[in-house]
């Protein structure tokens, strides 16, 4: 048998030789030394394992004993948030490192605008939260002492048993030392503390060994093999599945929630992370830890149940199993095992929450009441470090008068669900600060406030019982009698598991609380650059927020950071920063950049919040540069320039498309036109040349003509020979104009004159009569240009007015007037117009409107419209006029010439 | 959202393989999720129908899944981790 003073003895020993660990790592580390072992992923690894504590190495054998498979989904909860470190944990210790974070309250603070307010609020509830967690440690050692107490069989006159209240308390008092030793010796809270992580490590692997040692021994060397074990499983009280589903999920939710959430895992995870490629080693290595940790505890609980009188504490099996089959060195060992878990918890908790009070709420209240500012010389280190050793001492004691106050009765897996319940309000708010831009500073203050005082309500203080702290009369008619204010049926709704009932409804409301108060309230400008640098941490991982720091000078800052950081790190922080800034003697410019800088280094040692304050007193107030703006519109206005080049150039595409399309009509059509133009062609030459042959031959061949008959044939065929000389001609003159090579005869003249001769000719030339309607005062205007070309012009657009003009009393009306620099003249007839389809094609060569009689070969028009092109001018068809109208315009005479 | 110009539309093999293992990372934990969230349609134990899962079943169906999500995940490890490394520097 195992004497009390002998295990504490063992307990002794073995605390002694994790002082010497944890101090031979902290020299390593000074040296320089044992970087292989210290920044390995396997301690980051071990270091995770602080999430099993007591109540996995104790409490889950008890749970399973009561519940049956139940107690894994705590462990489900963790390992699905290591498999899936890609959506959350990347995200998380990304932005711890490059915001520098010390704890959870410092990146909820942080992110929502470096709130202080926010900061105490996450802090107070982190404590309230964790410390039925610290009472749970201490109750489950004392619980094993206990167990070894009355065991022991000369018992002294207390009649086996010690006192507990006792034995808690010196349990404590152990526990604060070694966590004020190795906890506060360095300030920075953003270095990692080597001691404590690599004793941490220790306890992993002595914790986990002494559970697969006893669970080994219970199913090898008791139940006699895996398949005989199975098989008293299936025969004994728990040998089925009968775990609620409601119970299932929300359990697994809950776990997963605290495991980001806890202090103490946001500490290792994300604080004391050297490495961001640990975290997906850690990703399958810590849920193998966990399924290892779980792999026995039905098999021990089993056992026991089967083995171990009735009555017996299920949660300490894992002892009592050993010593009642003599195996004492085994249950030693479990009780080591159960001692680390216990310690291991406690430091790094403890650490953690210290490290939250000191910065979030005794810094700020010194800083603001103090009678010394920050200007002032002399070490503040001091202070810092104080207030996080009396936090230290504050919190376990805490955790000490909850184990009291509840007794130290309760089962260890009740009271731990009721700490996941109080951390896990954090998550809503975490979440939606790494993933929503939108959330923000007021929402999450009334989320995490209406989230807690339901937690508080329905799980906390009915932990207590009724009658303790809420009233029995408030279990049954609710609160000030209202029945749907009952805190275990809230808003009437009996029967949900309580657990079930607290996680639903104290995280769904916060939840919906924060989303419509976010929706509904506009943040600050710091508060949204800083919303979107942390949800957008992986496109611009720099800082980008600026100070206004020309009104401060660099001694003062000096000053103050010689007083955070110690004298000579913070002069080699202002060294290298004026080596960046290129001058080498001297303080640095305080550059934005550079104050920017200072205040992370700050944040590293007493948080974003305090830190900003500090910097805030000498500086005299954040600005929001306009860089800072412009770097976060960055992205977006990247996308509003990319989405609105893309339209121009598919408005561009469609313009193109059409063109093409309408040219390619065009060409169709023209090359319609160029076959009938042949065949026009060839009739138009055929028509004179037969007649010519025809008449030519009478004359060689006929006798007996007459010389009036001889006179009339050589009269046609002279006639037709005029005819084919003018299509010759026009075709001949068309292809000079096209070709460029027309001289032009440039005379000055009056435009009247012109349209005189033009009417003149066209009237002489043609048998049918058109009025023509003329303004002669509009007319009296000075060319400069060859005049014989445009009376062509005028003659064409005139005769075909004669020809084609459909109305019963054809008229065509020109009128002449000068815009700025042009010389306007319009032709418009009476008559039937032409239709838009050929409207585009009336200036093409060999063109002839469908429909019309009359002799032309079709290039009237395209003669016109090369000599105008000649002359500088334009000819157009009017198109909003009743009948055929022809605008011609032309540059006015230069007076100077 | 469509991707920002400049991103190439095809990549070559080796970078291919490396996103669809990212993908296969991202999933996992949705996989593990759904196949623990199985036991839910199992029947509870009832007086009047004995057809309830035996414990040992239950124990071997979560552990099996445990273990299989660990070895997915520690496979896609071997596979990434060089390369998120690299990315994560570079």
């Amino acid at each position: 048998m195992v004497s009390l003073n002998q295990l504490v003895a063992v307990c002794l020993l073995y605390v002694v030789g994790l002082f010497a660990v944890a101090f031979a790592a902290e020299r390593a580390a000074a040296r320089g030394r044992g970087d292989w072992l210290l920044r390995s992923p396997l301690v980051y690894t071990l270091s995770l394992s602080i999430y099993c504590t007591a109540w996995t190495f104790y409490g889950a054998v008890g749970y399973a004993a009561r519940s049956g498979l139940e107690f894994v989904t705590i462990y489900l909860g963790p390992s699905l948030v290591m498999i899936g470190w890609w959506w959350i944990l990347r995200r998380l210790v990304r932005i711890g490192r490059s915001h520098r974070v010390t704890s959870v309250a410092d990146l909820i603070s942080s992110r929502y605008g470096k709130s202080n307010l926010l900061a105490i609020l996450v802090t107070i509830m982190a404590v309230i939260g964790v410390t039925p967690y610290i009472a749970l440690q201490l109750q489950s050692v004392t619980l094993s002492l206990s167990i070894f107490a009355s065991a022991e069989p000369q018992a002294p006159s207390g009649g086996g048993q010690i006192n507990s209240a006792q034995a808690a308390f010196w349990v404590a008092v152990g526990l604060a030392l070694f966590t004020v030793l190795f906890g506060t010796r360095n300030l920075n809270a953003n270095e990692r503390h080597h001691g404590v992580v690599i004793a941490i490590a220790v306890e992993a692997v002595v914790k986990l060994l002494a559970l697969l040692a006893v669970g080994a021994f219970v199913v090898w060397g008791v139940a006699g093999g895996v398949e005989q074990t199975l098989a008293q499983i299936d025969r004994s009280a728990i040998g089925q599945w009968q775990v609620e589903g409601g119970r299932w999920t929300a359990l697994t939710l809950l776990a997963a929630a605290a495991f980001i959430c806890l202090p103490r895992m946001f500490q290792v995870l994300v604080v004391e992370n050297g490495d961001e490629r640990h975290l997906q080693t850690a990703s399958w290595a810590f849920p193998l830890y966990l399924m290892l940790m779980s792999l026995f505890v039905v098999p021990i609980a089993v056992v026991g149940l089967d083995l171990l009188p009735e009555g017996s504490n299920p949660d300490l099996f894992v002892l009592s199993l050993p010593l009642s089959q003599g195996q004492n060195s085994l249950a030693m060992f479990a009780f080591l095992g159960g001692f680390s878990s216990a310690t291991s918890m406690v430091i790094v908790a403890t650490l953690a929450l210290s490290t939250m009070v000191s910065n979030h709420i005794v810094m700020p209240i010194w800083l603001t009441y103090g009678q010394n500012t920050v200007q002032q010389s002399g070490d503040v280190r001091h202070v810092v470090i104080l207030s996080r050793r009396l936090s230290i001492l504050l919190i376990i004691s805490l955790g000490y008068c909850y184990y009291r106050l509840s007794g130290g009765g309760g089962a260890l897996a009740a009271i731990g669900t009721i700490s996941f319940g109080g951390v896990a309000q954090f998550l809503p708010v975490l979440l939606g600060g790494i993933f929503w831009r939108g959330a923000t500073r007021t929402g999450a203050i009334c989320g995490l406030t209406v989230g807690f005082a339901l937690w508080v309500y329905t799980m906390l203080l009915p932990s207590f019982g009724p009658g303790a702290a809420l009233s029995a009369s408030t279990f049954q008619n609710g609160l000030f009698g209202l029945q749907w204010l009952r805190p275990e049926a809230l808003f009437g709704i009996n029967g949900l598991d309580q657990t079930v009932h607290a996680v639903l409804w104290s995280l769904s409301i916060n939840a919906l609380v924060f989303i419509a108060v976010s929706l509904f309230s506009f943040p600050a400008p710091v508060e949204r650059l800083q919303g979107a640098q942390f949800v957008n941490i992986f496109d611009h991982s720099t800082a980008a927020r600026g100070w206004s720091a020309s009104v401060a000078a660099s001694e003062d800052l000096m000053i103050m950071a010689q007083r955070i950081l110690g004298a000579a790190e913070a002069q080699g922080f202002f060294r290298a920063q004026a080596q960046l800034q290129e001058k080498y003697d001297g303080l640095p410019e305080p550059t934005p950049r550079f104050v920017q800088a200072l205040e992370r280094e700050l944040a590293a040692s007493v948080g974003a919040a305090t830190a900003h304050a500090m910097v805030a007193q000498l500086v005299g107030g954040a600005s929001v540069s306009v860089q800072d703006l412009l770097a976060v519109a960055d992205e977006s206005a990247q996308m509003l320039e990319y989405s609105s080049q893309l339209e121009i150039k598919s408005r561009a595409l469609t313009d193109t498309a059409a063109k093409l399309r309408s040219a390619n009509d065009k060409l169709t059509q023209l090359s319609h036109q160029k076959d009938s133009f042949l065949s026009q062609i060839s009739h138009e030459l055929r028509t004179p040349m037969t007649s010519i042959r025809a008449f030519s031959e009478i004359l060689r061949d006929a006798e007996g003509l007459g010389p009036e008959e001889k006179t009339r044939y050589a009269s046609i065929i002279h006639s037709e020979t005029i005819r084919l000389t003018r299509l010759l001609d026009d075709l001949l003159d068309l292809s000079v104009l096209e070709n460029g090579e027309v001289s032009l005869n440039r005379q000055r003249g009056v435009l009247r004159d012109v349209l005189d001769q033009a009417v003149t000719t066209a009237r002489a030339a043609n048998t049918r009569v058109i009025k023509i309607d003329r303004e002669s005062a509009g007319e009296d205007i000075v060319l400069d240009t060859d005049l014989d070309r445009l009376v062509q012009v005028f003659i064409n657009l005139i005769t075909n007015a004669q020809k084609y003009c459909v109305a019963d009393d054809p008229q065509l009306s020109i009128r002449a007037h000068q815009r700025g620099r042009r010389i306007i003249v319009d032709l418009i007839d009476n008559g039937a117009g032409i239709d838009a389809a050929s409207q585009a094609l009336i200036f093409e060569k060999f063109s002839r409107l469908p429909g019309q009689g009359g002799e032309g070969a079709g290039l009237g028009l395209a003669i016109c419209r090369e000599i105008i092109k000649r002359l500088e001018g334009d000819i157009s068809y009017l198109t909003d006029v009743s009948g055929t109208g022809f605008r011609v315009e032309l540059p006015i005479a230069q007076t100077d010439v | 959202m469509s991707k920002l110009p400049g991103s190439p539309l095809f990549l070559e093999r080796r970078s291919y393989r490396f996103r669809r293992m990212m993908d296969a990372v991202r999933l996992l934990p949705l996989l593990v999720l759904g196949f623990w969230m199985v036991p839910l349609l199992w029947p509870v134990p009832d007086p009047s129908a004995g057809d309830a899962v035996p414990m040992s079943h239950a124990l071997r169906y979560v552990f099996g899944v445990w273990l299989a999500g660990i070895a997915c995940c520690f496979l896609l490890w071997r596979r990434t981790a060089r390369q998120i490394a690299q990315e994560t520097q570079g």
